[in-house]
């Protein structure tokens, strides 16, 4: 009796311990982040992952699913980020340039208070939207974003074209940038 | 189990006067370095601490602060879990383990302080043996 109580505890010992490492395995399988640069630089084109945000320059959320059909620069920022305040002007005009033709890019506020937010967007006169991901939820899970800014371009089609990580600042890189655009609206 | 409960509560209802500015940074997590406030200067974390600063400054009480920070950066900015709701369930856990144990303890040494029994007494020797063994021995003397 006592040898079949000590088979049952040890078989749910073993059982919890296979549990835990299948908990393991499913989380690094289902890990969407950091591989949708490596994809994008591959050319394979990883699907954007959804979300639903609240917004920060108008009341009401947004669903990036409901910009299917139209190219979008997703750039994740924060009000603290020095490169983001390099980039913003360039951001906001690569927006009015090609509004017209499809295109929307949508600031990806994360790990900052809406406030701040709201006081950067009004001194760099941004006029695109912007969403708040306080916690960083949909920027470092879902995106894998690890640092700011980072700029993801997403085809017509809401799949991943190309990842900036780190400021688009630098004459290549807005002209690799303007490229990405151009790409995305031809989808 | 009951008296530690009532401590981790006590806590909170410490918390009547201003809250110490130290005391929050040491409660609350840099949401970019994942580290506590006051081990953190990070950009952000600066800006939490002046934020921390500013709402002591117009009154607000320790529970109010971290939940203005907690509305803009989530739970996890939180260094320890809330005592309340699910996060209740961290504070009760290790108290309920603990409790667990020295329960299987006690019971583990009354089984085993059962168990032990005195000697028993040594079996009497055969008759016969004791006949002849005392017959050796007098023989011996002799």
């Amino acid at each position: 009796m006592a040898h079949r109580g000590r088979l049952v505890a040890q078989g749910v010992a073993v059982g919890l311990v296979a549990l835990l490492f299948l908990l393991l395995v499913w989380s690094l399988v289902t890990e969407e982040g950091g591989d949708l640069a490596a994809a994008a630089a591959r050319g394979e084109r990883p699907e954007a992952p959804d979300f639903t945000l609240e917004r920060l320059d108008r009341e009401g959320e947004l669903t990036l699913s409901t910009l299917r059909g139209k190219a979008v620069v997703l750039n994740a920022w924060a009000s603290w980020c020095l490169p983001c305040k390099e980039e913003a002007p360039l951001l906001e005009q690569v927006w009015r340039e090609n509004r017209s033709r499809g295109l929307v890019v949508v600031g990806l506020n994360s790990k900052d208070f809406r406030k701040d937010a709201q006081r950067f967007a009004r001194r760099f006169d941004l006029t695109f939207p912007l969403v708040y991901d306080g916690p960083g939820d949909v920027a470092a899970d879902r995106y894998g974003v690890t640092g700011f800014p980072e700029t993801f371009v997403l085809d017509r089609e809401g799949r991943v074209l190309e990842v900036f990580v780190g400021g688009v600042d630098a004459d290549e890189d807005r002209a690799r940038l303007r490229a990405a655009v151009d790409r995305a609206l031809a989808t | 189990m009951a008296l530690a409960a009532v401590c981790a509560f006590a806590a909170d209802a410490q918390a009547a006067g201003p809250p110490d500015a130290a005391d929050l940074e040491a409660e609350l997590v840099c949401p970019v370095c994942e580290t506590t406030l006051d081990q953190s200067d990070a950009p952000v974390a600066l800006r939490m601490k002046a934020f921390i600063r500013e709402r002591i400054a117009a009154g607000d009480t320790e529970r109010e602060i971290k939940d203005a920070l907690v509305s803009e950066f989530g739970r996890g900015v939180l260094a320890t879990p809330p005592k309340s709701g699910f996060g209740l369930i961290a504070w009760l856990l290790p108290l309920g383990a603990l409790v667990a144990g020295v329960i299987a303890v006690v019971l583990l040494v009354r089984r085993w302080s059962g168990r032990r029994e005195p000697p028993a007494p040594p079996a009497p020797l055969d008759p016969d043996l004791e006949r002849r063994v005392d017959e050796e021995l007098a023989r011996f003397e002799r």
